[in-house]
């Protein structure tokens, strides 16, 4: 059947027709994915359809990369995977998108109907898989029921709190006719997402900024997906409070911003972490209190009151008692606290005690002449990228180095794992973000051990000739395992060194990727320069130190007051 | 701490299983559940009586329901005035010279036997939990064969008295 006209509403249509009309009517512009047996009536009609399609190298690479794109173009990510192994091999990538608010609309492959429950070739039972991992999912049992079960897909996966949808859509499924109707009302009676704030909170909220002497905003992801990043700097100005970032917000404030602490947690700044230790009021915005971020919970800003903003109600007191709850869309109670006449109070004496924690523990680190830092890796690459490039990774030492010292100042230039930690995301995420914005400098960076995860991607970036810059961290280890066994298991290092390294220049070459390296921070600069005077992809193996630590630190059961490495 | 909390849900493939696995993920002890078709066909209502450690556990458990697409409307009954009924069955050894015994002990309860056969009864009751508990109790020396219990199923009373505080029944 040809679709390239717009099909009108009570057409007969073959399943998997009915599947790319209803992408084209969301406005797909790429999907990420990978054939097989179960998908093939799927594939067949993607054939010729003029939809643009990237074939990954594996399907975790694909739903990673269906991320990355998520992330910065702010449109579902969409996801087409095979039955059985196909949809197995997505679910690190659906826990991923899940707990980090990923917008996702993901379709696997089943076997027929007739089949299902009798494990059959390629069968697994992948709503049951990933039923805690998706915000909602979907077995398609009637082929008139595509169109709306995609429909309401796309509505879910994109509002209130993002997260990724699974539709399960057994072979019969794609193959069969039915009637193609798209204009239906959503009809979700159990889901009505609430984005306008309550009135009296907010009021509450203005009343105790008013009266705080010792406030902190701590903005989240929630800011970057709601979009409100301006309201947010126009707020925290005109209240002259400061702004902490958890790993996920970083870039919905500007780093460089007189008001900006930096980033609270585990690795955060001792500014950041003491603040709000010693806030009396915290006013979180779009972020969930993961435990990276709260340490010991018992220490956990122990005289503040605490205002959540969040647009999932089941956030707020889920880790910390809120005595200001305000459901809503980050953007919308900004916007809504922007219209209340806001009283400045006096807080000159808590900024200067930030200004002084600020002044006397920097992040520090200290560089070498004999060898390679990491970090200043990272500062050059920032310096390079003139610090607007979009940065992706995975997740250990290398992503708290970026976190660190790559200095966001602009939204949606930050594409990481925060919550599940996932090794591997960062080179497939990378290729999401550069077809989401075709123009940006777009720079991978990963450890060793990630890369290694997920570097069958290469083959990707090659095939679509995407500018990704690739930045390989190489400490031969598998760092942050490596630092937690050096501090908390007395050096032993139980299988987190990997001296046996693959040549990255000769993959760089089996990719027909240009491939730089560089051990000397005088390399760095100038690996780092050609590479961004190369219009192509580029791969870049930095020997970096391989014993250096994240710091500082707040060790695992410690409260945020209780940083260890706060200076040389 | 038990708190009966009662979930309407659209009718739809796997909604039990959802909400299950969303206890067995968040880590919530489920005592009992029972679902059933409401007054709408397509809508099911669940009953659930649930082991918290504290409030802020129940309040996690609802709003977790709550985030179910499938699900409508969720709500803790447990400090309201509620009608709450659980049903059993159970089968009591008995030979005909202890039959009468038997029909003595349980017709306080007003439990009816729904059939006899040469060496057992079974034995049907309705009511709040502690009387099913207090039966099979009462039945334990007998020689109490097998029990199956449906779980607690409750409907907020049409009058809600402001101090009703009815906790304890469960």
């Amino acid at each position: 059947m040809q679709t390239k006209e717009p099909v009108s509403t009570g057409a007969q249509m073959n399943g998997a027709d009915m599947l790319i009309e209803s992408l084209r009517r969301e406005n797909v512009d790429v999907i990420f994915g990978y054939p097989g047996g179960a998908v093939l009536p799927i594939y067949d009609k993607l054939y010729g359809s003029g939809m643009f399609h990237v074939l990954a190298r594996h399907e975790q690479g694909g739903i990673h990369a269906a991320e990355g794109y998520a992330r910065i173009s702010g449109k579902p990510g969409v996801v087409i995977a095979t039955s059985g192994p196909g949809a197995t091999n997505i679910v690190t990538g659906l826990a991923d998108a899940m707990i980090d608010s990923l917008p996702l609309v993901v379709f696997t492959g089943q076997v027929a109907s007739s089949v299902i429950g009798s494990d059959a070739f390629q069968e697994a039972d992948v709503l049951g898989i990933t039923m805690p991992i998706t915000k909602h999912s979907y077995q398609v049992r009637n082929i008139s029921d595509m169109p709306r079960i995609i429909k309401e897909a796309f509505h879910i996966a994109t509002t209130g709190r993002p997260g990724p949808v699974l539709i399960d859509i057994p072979k019969d499924m794609a193959q069969g006719d039915g009637t193609f109707n798209y204009e239906g009302e959503i009809d979700l009676p159990g889901y009505q997402p609430t984005y306008f704030p309550n009135q009296l909170q907010v009021k509450k909220l203005t009343d105790a900024v008013a009266a705080a002497k010792q406030p902190v905003i701590l903005a989240g992801a929630g800011v970057l997906l709601s979009k409100g990043s301006e309201e947010l700097k126009n707020y925290a100005e005109r209240q002259n409070i400061p702004v902490i970032n958890t790993l996920l917000g970083l870039g919905c404030f500007p780093a460089d911003h007189p008001l900006h602490l930096g980033m609270a947690g585990m690795h955060g700044t001792y500014t950041a972490n003491m603040a709000i230790y010693e806030s009396d009021l915290l006013i979180s915005i779009g972020a969930r209190f993961d435990d990276r971020v709260t340490g010991n919970l018992k220490h956990f800003a122990p005289n503040a009151k605490i205002a959540h903003i969040d647009i999932d109600p089941a956030e707020i007191g889920k880790n910390v008692p809120t005595k200001i709850p305000i459901v809503g869309d980050a953007k919308e109670v900004l916007k809504q606290l922007l219209l209340q006449e806001g009283e400045v109070g006096d807080y000159t004496k808590w900024h200067e005690k930030l200004a002084a924690w600020k002044q006397e523990y920097p992040l520090w680190y200290q560089n070498s002449a004999d060898v390679l830092k990491p970090q200043k890796v990272v500062e050059l690459l920032h310096k390079y990228t003139n610090g607007d490039a979009v940065v992706t990774t995975d997740v250990g030492q290398h992503q708290m180095w970026v976190a660190q010292y790559y200095t966001f100042n602009n939204p949606d230039r930050w594409v990481t794992s925060g919550g599940l930690g996932t090794m591997g995301f960062g080179l497939p995420s990378a290729i999401g973000a550069q077809l989401a914005n075709k123009d940006k400098t777009v720079v991978a960076v990963v450890g060793d051990g990630g890369f290694q995860m997920t570097l069958q991607e290469l083959g990707v970036i090659r095939e679509l000739n995407l500018p990704v810059k690739v930045v390989v961290l190489n400490n031969q280890s598998l760092g942050m395992v490596r630092q937690w066994q050096e501090i908390f298991y007395e050096e032993r290092y139980s299988h987190s060194l990997i001296p046996n390294q693959p040549n990255l220049m000769k993959l760089a070459e089996a990719y027909d990727i240009k491939g730089l390296q560089a051990s000397t921070e005088e390399e760095a600069h100038a690996a780092l320069k050609e590479a961004m005077e190369t219009d192509g992809p580029v791969l870049l193996n930095f020997f970096v130190a391989p014993k250096e630590n994240v710091y500082p630190m707040v060790a695992p059961g410690k409260g945020l007051h209780e940083m260890v490495g706060v200076k040389p | 701490m038990k708190r009966i909390i009662t979930a309407t849900v659209l009718n739809r493939a796997g909604v039990l299983n959802r909400v299950t696995g969303l206890f067995t993920k968040r880590n919530f002890n489920i005592e009992s559940i029972s679902v059933g078709h409401t007054e709408s066909e397509d809508v099911s209502r669940m009953t659930f009586v649930v082991n918290v450690e504290h409030d802020n556990a129940a309040e996690q458990v609802i709003k977790q329901l709550n985030k179910q697409i499938d699900v409508l409307k969720v709500q803790d009954i447990t400090d309201q005035a509620v009608v709450s009924r659980e049903l059993a069955l159970m089968k009591v050894a008995s030979t005909p010279a202890s039959r009468n015994e038997l029909y003595a002990v349980i017709e306080p309860f007003r439990a009816t036997i729904i059939d006899v056969s040469r060496d057992s009864l079974i034995i049907q009751v309705t009511g709040e939990s502690s009387k099913i508990e207090a039966m099979i109790d009462l039945l334990q020396p007998y020689g109490l064969k097998e029990v199956t219990r449906t779980g607690t199923v409750a409907v907020p009373r049409g009058t809600q008295k402001a101090a009703a505080k009815l906790s304890s029944i469960i």
